[in-house]
């Protein structure tokens, strides 16, 4: 026989047999794929921030779809992510209040005092170890970027070693939360727009030594709330986000400006 | 009993320029009380004291003014007699954020009823001198702080055959050592018999560094006709000679293992300072209120060797040296090597302070690092047998587990190796953060596990 058909022929058989091994494996080894986790993970915004607590879109699909989970976890989703995903269950979830990271300090490089040069690691953990940095309060913000080396977003921003949270590009992922080593940033409904910025529970006069902007504890803020919405802990005063808080007049009443009205997202305001 | 050359080596080590010219020759002065004490609760290694007075208590010399809370806590007494003018958290000696005690003193300086004197110490029993250093608020006064009833009180199972007075004082700058070895041998020398009598060792030496031949002859003079293994330790200038575990290496030849203590080789070290306190204590009954601190540096006019309260301000001792003068860099507490920056001088000296250092803005100039160039030189320094740079890379890179893995917890932050980096990269800061961020981790894992076991 000519050797090109010889060949032919047992190639070709090679191949039918190979084809047939394969039809045969992927029939009894398939893995079945629960349809709804596929839609569920398409339905999920794919970014893999790990807000919600699980190690990503996906494994937090799979949960919602075999465990009794709820379907409100997924921070960045909001309101149409949750929506998708009840379609896609027959479960029925209403979405949270989307939630934006807020850096509870206002003193910059201008206001606050500098105790020391710092030319150490650029890293805030390693600034807070050896002494605290440069600045002088010891409860401030360091300034050194480290939650926003972890923001997924690019949301935070430091100028003049400060950190911002810019809140139109938050995900509200909290991962900054557990970056800060002074234990700074909290996530915030979006729709507060007043806080107070500042954590440190020195009393006034030695707030005064090393900050422009601390909360020196003078309590004209709960005063002017009835302390309600803002309460004093000590001598701090602290925003209560469970309580509704309507006033931006509060903010001219504190004598340091250590309370802030920050308008809240835009696209959210005009709905 | 003649003083011998230390028959064994530290691993590595550097040999910065010792600098202690300026206060060796000068004899240890008395200061004045200050017009003001600020007297932290936390100047041990350990949880920090509760403070037992109040505002506007009247306290006496010798008073119990924060007491330990805990195990490994110290007691801290009020340095003379006055009025506590406020107990609020504010910056002390170390850098760090503690409950301070601020006395104004009467100027009287009355004493409150002391503790009976154990003058017969040695029929007396180890359980009870003990607790008299632990009443006496003793801490180890070589720099970390680690308080002395502590280290005296083994637990079962281990024993110790050998004291080590330290008397190395390898940290530049420094003579508050050298000037109490000189001035209080014989101080030094009870105090050391009686840690020996504490322990039930049998061998007990002091070190001390071949910089101070006047040390050695005075404390060989004190020792002189001493019974049992005992004898003074010539060892070689080099630095971190008085580490703890660098200095059972070079005495015994003993190597402390990995994430072990001294007590696991049979050894306790225990600075001179500390044995001049012990011997205060029992034999007078006399709590620690007060420390020889050098105060040094380019930048102090009139550098001197004063023995002052604990709790007197930085500051005032400065102004008692004629001030500061030129261009002041830094004001470190502590030497040059391991010392911290202070940012506010209105701190009051530790227990744990052992110099004050004004250096010139060109011996404090700053630099930037630079990537690591892999010459090796920090393994070469490293007393503690590290990979410096290779560790700095892991804990750059937040590669911790790595970073455990070649034993970053055995770096004893001495800072050879940054003395030595030619690419001068932060080093011992690294090592901090490392070492911090790894316990850390490790207590978290240990959590979690109890945690398991618990839900079984």
């Amino acid at each position: 026989m000519d050797p090109v058909i010889q060949h032919t022929i047992l190639i070709g058989m090679a191949g039918l047999v190979c084809g047939a091994l394969l039809a045969l494996v992927s029939h009894y080894f398939a893995v079945h794929e629960d349809p709804t986790v596929e839609a569920l993970t398409a339905a999920l915004p794919g970014i893999n921030c790990g807000g919600c607590g699980y190690a990503g879109c996906a494994a937090y699909a799979k949960a919602v779809a075999t465990e009794n989970i709820g379907l409100d976890l997924c921070k960045p989703g909001g309101a149409e992510t949750v929506a998708k995903m009840a379609a896609i269950t027959g479960r029925t979830a209403s979405a949270r209040e989307r939630e934006v990271a807020v850096v509870l300090c206002n003193g910059s490089r201008e206001r606050a005092r500098q105790a020391a040069l710092y030319n150490g690691v650029a890293d805030c953990a390693a600034a807070d170890l050896v002494a605290g940095g440069g600045k002088s309060c010891r409860f401030g913000c360091l300034g050194f970027g480290s939650c926003a080396r972890v923001c997924p977003t690019g949301a935070i921003e430091i100028a003049d070693s400060l950190a911002v949270v810019h809140p139109e590009l938050c995900i509200g992922c909290g991962k900054c939360t557990g970056a800060c080593p002074r234990k700074l940033i909290k996530l915030v409904p979006e729709s507060r727009s007043i806080h107070v910025l500042c954590i440190n529970r020195d009393r006034g006069p030695d707030v005064k030594k090393v900050c422009d902007v601390g909360c020196i504890g003078c309590t004209l803020c709960s005063k002017a709330c009835n302390n309600e919405g803002i309460k004093m802990d000590g001598f701090l005063a602290v925003v209560d986000y469970t309580v509704p808080l309507n006033s931006p007049e509060i903010a001219t009443k504190c004598p340091t400006k250590a309370i802030a009205v920050r308008p809240g997202v835009k696209k959210e305001a005009a709905a | 009993m003649t003083a011998i050359r230390a028959p064994f080596r530290i691993r590595g080590g550097v040999h910065p320029h010792d600098s202690k010219s300026a206060t060796s020759a000068l004899p240890v002065e008395t200061a004045a009380v200050p017009p003001r004490l600020l007297v932290s609760a936390s100047q041990h290694l350990g949880a920090p004291s509760k403070p037992v007075v109040k505002k506007g208590d009247a306290v006496l010399r010798g008073q119990v003014i924060a007491e330990a809370s805990g195990y490994v806590s110290s007691a801290v007494h009020a340095p003379t007699s006055g009025t506590v003018k406020s107990v609020t958290s504010m910056l002390t000696a170390t850098a760090r954020h503690a409950f301070v005690v601020e006395i104004e003193p009467d100027g009287q300086d009355k004493w409150v009823e002391p503790l009976h004197p154990m003058a017969d110490w040695t029929s007396a029993a180890p359980r009870d001198l003990v607790n008299r250093i632990a009443a006496a608020g003793i801490v180890g006064m070589g720099g970390a702080g680690f308080p002395t009833q502590v280290k005296l009180s083994p637990p079962p199972g281990k024993s110790i055959d050998t004291v080590i007075i330290n008397g190395a004082e390898c940290e530049p700058f420094l003579t508050a050592d050298h000037r109490l070895m000189l001035e209080q041998s014989d101080a030094v020398w009870l105090g050391a018999r009686i840690i020996r009598h504490i322990l039930g060792a049998s061998r007990l030496f002091v070190g001390i560094e071949d910089n101070k031949p006047d040390a050695i002859a005075a404390m060989e003079k004190a020792m002189a006709g001493a019974d049992g293994e005992t004898g003074v330790i010539i060892l070689k200038s080099r630095y971190p000679q008085g580490a703890e575990k660098q200095l059972i290496r070079s005495v015994t030849g003993r190597e402390v293992p990995s994430g072990g203590l001294p007590m696991d080789v049979g050894a306790v070290v225990e600075n001179v300072a500390t044995a001049a306190a012990v011997a205060a204590a029992v034999t007078r009954g006399v709590p620690l209120t007060e420390r020889v601190i050098t105060i040094t540096g380019e930048c102090v006019k009139n550098p001197r060797n004063l023995l002052a309260r604990v709790g007197t301000p930085i500051s005032w001792l400065i102004e008692q040296c004629g001030g500061l003068t030129g261009s002041v860099g830094k004001v470190i507490s502590g030497g040059p090597m391991m010392g911290v920056a202070l940012p506010d001088l209105d701190v009051g000296a530790n227990k744990t302070t052992s110099g004050v250092l004004a250096i010139s803005r060109e011996s404090a100039r700053q630099f930037g690092s630079e990537p690591c160039i892999a010459c090796g030189r920090c393994v070469i320094a490293c007393p503690s047998g590290l990979l410096p740079c290779t560790l700095s890379e892991h804990i750059e890179a937040e590669q911790f587990d790595d970073a455990e893995r070649i034993s970053v917890l055995d770096c004893i932050e001495c800072g050879a190796c940054a003395f030595e980096c030619p690419a001068r990269r932060p080093l011992v800061q690294h090592m901090r953060q490392g070492k911090q961020t790894v316990l850390t981790r490790r207590r978290a894992r240990e959590a979690a596990a109890r945690g398991k076991e618990e839900r079984k």
